[in-house]
């Protein structure tokens, strides 16, 4: 249990996926004007990042190693990535179109965020078994999700400001990023 | 001759992926702490370009049209585990400071990019050479934006010491420093007004989402799930108008056929 505990901290603060990853970058950039897409992004990569841990942990343990064909991973981990995608979406407007309208929007977008490969491959590089993958992918989307609503809401707070011009836009937005970067460089200390 | 100079020319400058397009950010930041590794990352990539152009453009007429993403996929991942098994092989020193981003080139937007907006359409030899273009424009920008990092960082360019020691800073080494300096590039492209995505002049991507990484907010998706969205209140608006003029006729022919057993 404690163990568990330490890797969901430790994917989440320690590891940062974006902030010290740097993987997941252009939703990051891109989805954070307003908190609330923000926070349905990180909802949508929530969901998908656990799913796709636990899935491609099991077709790496049960096809991937019996075949002796691990090489072939990256192939495999997408091609299960991309269908589990289209799977969650058809799930979702059949069964809760509630949360379908909430996340619906994002989940064409995560097919190729790197996060969700990222956090599969990463899996396989621990040798993490399929609990401490789940909930590494857990912790990975939950540091992710926590990074973007923040970025969000910071941005949402500096729109006003009387920001140097040519740093307006995009300039801005990174160097917030790299601040908040600084910030997470805190937590190194904490496992 | 002169088409493949200019496929160089607007990969490499006119269309800078780095620059102009900000597409693929996730390696431009990790990998770029040392010139090596930024150089390192940017040729890796060209080479999956050049050949995923190639052998896209070459099967351009045979993949159909519905399932081609899923093969732009297969094929881009085949060549990335390619790639990788050669770097371990032949330089593992790079492999191993590149590490996952190497399997990560699979999902990076300007391959994709390049092979839905240009090899879908174009000739193999067109498609090898935007390739080519495209890849060293990556390799440039990254390249540019780690000698900033290792020449702030680290005193050092390509290993050889610029600054003494005492002069450096080293969080331009580690993850802040890399926006701290993408954030001053592209001020300085404001500055001086040149094309790019972050300023609204970058030219348009063809791309079906827009290929604008920076400004996605799922706009795109989201307009496409509006027109949906509308579609199919349109059409069920239809059915139900459909249905009551049908339930009208029905009614009047009944009253007609009443009117006249009346009589």
């Amino acid at each position: 249990m404690k163990e568990l505990i330490l890797v969901i901290v430790g994917a989440a603060l320690v590891n940062n996926i974006i902030l010290s990853q740097f993987q997941g970058l252009c939703p990051f950039l891109g989805v954070s004007k307003k908190t609330d897409t923000a926070a349905g992004m990180g909802g949508a990569v929530i969901f998908v990042i656990t799913l796709a841990s636990f899935v491609t942990s099991i077709i790496y343990k049960f096809v991937l190693v019996p075949l002796d064909v691990t090489y072939l991973q990256t192939i495999a981990f997408i091609l299960v990535i991309a269908a589990l995608v289209q799977f969650v979406e058809m799930f979702l407007k059949k069964s809760m179109p509630s949360l379908y309208q909430a996340l619906g929007v994002f989940l064409p977008l995560i097919t190729t965020n790197c996060a969700v490969l990222g956090a599969a491959l990463t899996n396989v590089q621990k040798e993490y078994n399929i609990l401490f993958s789940v909930f590494n992918g857990l912790g990975t989307a939950i540091g992710f999700t926590l990074a973007i609503v923040l970025l969000a809401s910071i941005r949402e707070s500096i729109e006003d400001n009387d920001i140097p011009v040519n740093f307006k836009g995009s300039p801005i937005v990174l160097i917030t990023s790299g601040l908040m970067a600084i910030a997470f460089m805190g937590f190194a200390g904490l496992i | 001759m002169n088409k493949c100079m200019e496929r160089l020319y607007n990969g490499i400058i006119k269309e800078n992926p780095t620059f102009v397009l900000m597409l693929g950010m996730c390696p431009t930041l990790a990998t770029t702490t040392t010139a090596v590794n930024g150089m390192g990352m940017g040729l890796t990539t060209t080479a999956v370009l050049v050949f995923s152009n190639l052998i896209i453009s070459c099967l351009r007429k045979i993949i159909p049209d519905r399932v081609r993403i899923p093969a732009y996929i297969v094929i881009v991942a085949s060549l990335v585990t390619i790639v990788q098994l050669l770097l371990q092989a032949f330089i593992p020193s790079l492999n191993e400071s590149l590490g996952i981003f190497i399997p990560l080139i699979v999902v990076n937007c300007i391959i994709l990019g390049r092979a839905e907006a240009y090899a879908a359409k174009n000739g193999p030899v067109e498609s090898a050479f935007d390739g080519i273009g495209m890849g060293l424009g990556f390799t440039l920008g990254l390249t540019c934006i780690a000698i900033f990092r290792e020449l702030l960082g680290a005193g050092t360019v390509f290993g050889v010491t610029l600054i003494p020691e005492a002069y450096k800073i080293t969080i331009f080494g580690l993850a802040p420093g890399a926006f701290f300096v993408l954030a001053g590039l592209t001020a300085l492209q404001n500055k001086f007004k040149m094309p790019s995505a972050t300023n609204g002049a970058g030219g348009e991507s063809v791309l079906a989402c827009g290929g604008n990484c920076s400004h996605c907010s799922g706009s795109a998706c989201m307009a496409n799930h509006a027109t949906l969205e509308t579609r199919r209140l349109q059409a069920e608006e239809d059915a139900l108008a459909a249905k009551k003029a049908a339930v009208a006729q029905k009614q009047t022919e009944l009253s007609a056929k009443l009117d006249k057993k009346d009589n």
